[in-house]
Parts: C-alpha cells; structure tokens; sequence
C-alpha cells in the first residue's frame, strides 16, 4: 500500500512569505548528509562549513542516496526500507513522503525534472513519481524468465530523452524505459548481458551506460544514442581475476572518474584503480593501492582522483595524481570513510567517517584539514551542484 | 533480565578468556559484543539492510533465520557463499563468534543489541 503525506505545504509558503528573517534561499552551497543509523539527515552549507539543521524520520537509510530538483531545492532522499522523502532544503523539512516499496536501492531523476524513478529490489522494478507531489504515475516491475520472478534492481540513471535505464541483478538484463509518457512507459530489454550486474553508472554525457557484473569479469556498455548496436562486452579482463580477494563491500561504480582520456574505476577483489582509455575502453594501467577500492573519484579538473576503500582498510583515503598516475597522499580522515564529495570546482573535498562520527573537510591542494563537523554515523553526502549533472 | 544475566556471564568469561578469546566457548566479551554488535549492523547491513529486512543480500530477521540450522548459518558468516557475493568473514571472526552472532539474529537481533 503506497501512501502520501503532504505536510505542511501551506504552513511552508506563509512562513516564507512573511517571515523576512528566514534563512536565506541561495541553494548553491548547500549539501545533505545521510545519517545512516538514525533515519535522519543533516543540511550543511559548504562555504560555512557548518550544519544548518537536522531532518529525522526517514527510516532506514543503510544505503541511502539523494537526487535533487533542477531548481536545487529539493533533496529526494531514497531509503532502503522503500521511503521516499522529498525535503525542502530551504524551509528544512519533508514536504512528502511515500514508502513505496519494501526495499529498495536508489533512484534517479528524469532530464525534464518532472519525474522521480525509485528502484526497488522488494517488490522488483522501478516506480516513477511526480517530482512536485510524489504521486504515483507508472510502474515497471522487473519480471523476467518463464517462472515470472522479479528481479532486484541496481544500477538506475537517467538519460537524455526522459529515458530511465536499469540493471536485472537476477536476470542478467539492461532495461531502458522511455518516459515521454510518464503514464505508459515503453521498455526496452536487453538480455544475457553478463552474470550478475551489480551496479552501473552513465557517463557524464550521458552518452553510455556501464553496468558492473559481480558474477563474471567484465562491464557491458549499453551506447545510448545507438541501442540497435545492443548491450556489449569491454573490460573483459576487469574483474576478479585469478588472484581474487573476498569483497567485503561492493565497489560503487557511481563514483566512477572520468578525467581527461582516461576512466578510473576500482579493480574488484584487488587493491588496484585501473585506468582506461575512453575511447577505446582498454585498461592501460592500474595504480596500486592500500585496500579495495569503493568510490574512485575525479577532481572536477581532473587533476587528481581520490579513493576509499572496504572494509577493513577503509580508515584511509588515497590521492592519485593523474598525469603521473601515482599516489601522492593518504590522509586518515576516521574509522570507516564511507563517502566523499567535491565541492563543485574541487577546491574542497567532505569525507564521511562513519565509526568516529564524523564529516572531515580538506582542502585538496595542500591536503590540509579544514573543519570537522559532528554527524550521526554519516554515509552519502550530496552537494546541490548535482542538480545540473546528467546521471546523478 | 536474560540480557543482564547474559552480560554478568560475559564480563566474567571475558575476564577468563582476554588472552584468547577466540577460543573461548562462552560469549565474547561485552566490548567485543559491541564491535560484533556494530560490525553486523553496519556492515552486514550494507547487504543486509541496517534493519536486517535484505537488500542485495537476503533478511538477516529472525523470522528469516529461525528456522534455519545454525551451523549452515555459521558456516556462511565464516567461509561465504560461493556464486553470491557474500565474502567470508573467518578472518575478521572466530568461530564461536560467528555462532554468537547467528545465535543473536535468530533471537532478534536488533530487540536486545541495541
């Protein structure tokens, strides 16, 4: 059963209108953490450095992930207990929230900005929301194979065309849905993919989608702008390997770099980032590093790439110069560095240690600690320079 | 009352067992339960669901687990799933305490470990 809460929109609009004192509207530099164990999240400015508020009541939030409107003003925080809350960053509240699934991983917001897909492992398939009041508009559940299972569903982005592509985690499949009419999705499958595609992420173009495959060694590229080529096969040496190690936490490739010619993206089950070539998606070197890596992460120039590892040598975060593609820094920013986000032109960077509650700024030039600032088991922190990107 | 009775019995076999706790038959001691209690909710709840109701890796409830045998569910923590991405945990856990853990999950893990 999906229910909608509207709270409060009226109350929001007359406290703002005739309140001059009320907390600026420049959205710009603000940015959410998710507090993972306490259902709640905090409203930080980046140019302060400072917590503006706390948002609780939003359920399980283990593997939570944010999109934002197009104006930056709201944050859509997906849960893993199927919540989706939309929270007004300004007025510091949840102006709607629906459980709309069982269990879900994450979701993703169309180019327009009218809709919001969530999707979901329990029950399996996307759901697509209107972004103003989180109704609900279309479903597509996952379901695959003669027996009708529905499968989990990772890896959501969304692409030019209003379009939502997905991965079938138990069906070996790439789904991509057009939205032009949000009410009749039309889908297209791709099947026998690759084993096991675990998570994906799309250029910042938008041009490819790359889906992740934890059962076999290997990516599928799926080319956006030409879906008759079909899903295919690159990387295939990426992956475990031979010498392969236990995978104490899925890499994310979300985090994927981009910069300059080359792509940056964690080696699974091996203490390595490898580099590839964008044009021909051939690893061309892999830099060596303390742990497995998570989140691989470029400087918006480029200029370097910053990395977090899994458990258990996730107490550390390393810096890879790109044009010499070695490490020049390993910073101790606490127990349990979950996330990192840039600021918009990478002077800055926040890093969440969840273990030592607590959220380290540095400064990503002389790699000097800038602020620390308290937070509860802090995981994902999403800065609102998201709301212009493509896929995030 | 049990939990309390639980803890005086664990502060007391910790204080026998510090040197070699992983050899130890009875609980882990309560500052190793709470690494164990952190480790699980957060970690295993990476997979799990910080409320154990599943995510890519199937409910840790104990309406999931009751029913199932303790030692397969040991073993899983211990050694992994080959073919899933459950990774094994042997090098991180002992064996007795693996059992504490699916002991603890069966029981309701997050009703007294919080």
């Amino acid at each position: 059963m999906t229910r909608v809460e509207l709270i409060g929109f009226a109350l929001v609009a007359s406290t703002i209108a005739g309140c001059a004192t009320v907390a600026s509207r420049e959205t710009a530099d603000l940015g959410v953490i998710v507090e993972r164990a306490t259902g709640s999240v905090q409203l930080v400015n980046q140019t302060k450095r400072a917590s503006l508020g706390r948002i609780q009541g939003l359920g399980d939030l283990s593997h939570a992930s944010i999109v934002y409107s197009h104006d930056a003003r709201y944050a859509y925080v997906f849960g893993r207990d199927g919540g989706l809350s939309k929270i007004d960053i300004v007025a510091q509240r949840t102006v709607a929230r629906t459980v709309q699934a069982g269990n879900s991983i994450g979701g993703a917001i169309s180019r327009d900005g009218h809709l919001v897909a969530v999707a979901n492992y329990q029950p399996g398939g996307i759901k697509v929301f209107d972004a103003d009041t989180l109704e609900l508009l279309s479903e597509v559940p996952s379901t695959y194979g003669v027996e009708g299972k529905r499968a989990k569903v990772v890896g959501i982005a969304d692409a030019p065309g209003n379009r939502f592509v997905f991965s079938l985690f138990d069906a070996d499949e790439i789904w991509v849905a057009d939205l032009t009419d949000a009410r009749h999705p039309a889908v297209r499958k791709f099947r026998d993919v690759g084993r096991q595609p675990y998570d994906a992420l799309i250029t910042p173009d938008g041009r490819y989608y790359i889906a992740g495959l934890f059962g076999e060694d290997g990516l599928v590229l799926l080319d956006m702008q030409n879906l008759d080529a079909g899903a295919r096969r690159i990387l295939d040496g990426y992956g475990r390997g031979s010498e392969k190690l236990p995978v104490y936490k899925m890499p994310h490739l979300r985090g994927w770099a981009m910069a300059g010619d080359y792509a940056f993206l964690p080696a699974i089950g091996r203490y390595e980032v490898l580099v590839v070539d964008r044009r021909t998606w051939k690893q061309v070197a892999a830099v060596p590093v303390q742990g497995q890596p998570v989140f691989v992460m470029a400087r918006p120039d480029g200029r370097q790439v910053w990395v977090n590892f899994a458990f258990p040598r996730n107490g550390v975060v390393q810096v890879i110069d790109v044009p010499t593609l070695k490490l020049v820094e390993s910073l101790h920013p606490g127990k349990t560095v979950l996330h990192m986000e840039f600021t918009a032109r990478g002077d800055e960077i926040w890093i969440s240690a969840r273990d030592d509650d607590r959220v380290v700024v540095y400064n990503t030039e002389r790699f000097q600690k800038l602020a620390e600032l308290p937070a509860k088991s802090p995981s994902g922190i999403f800065f609102t320079w998201r709301a212009q990107k493509i896929g995030l | 009352m049990r939990a309390r009775i639980t803890n005086i019995l664990a502060t007391f076999a910790a204080s026998l067992a510090v040197v070699a706790p992983v050899c130890a038959k009875a609980d882990p001691s309560a500052e190793r339960q709470r690494e164990l209690v952190n480790l699980v909710r957060q970690d295993c709840g990476s997979c799990h669901g910080m409320t154990f109701r599943g995510g890519l890796g199937p409910p840790l409830t104990s309406e999931a687990l009751r029913e199932k045998p303790a030692d397969t569910l040991t073993a899983t923590i211990l050694n992994g799933r080959p073919g899933t991405p459950m990774p094994p945990w042997r090098q991180f856990v002992s064996e007795a305490e693996a059992g504490w853990i699916v002991d603890r999950l069966q029981k309701g893990f997050l009703d007294d470990a919080r």
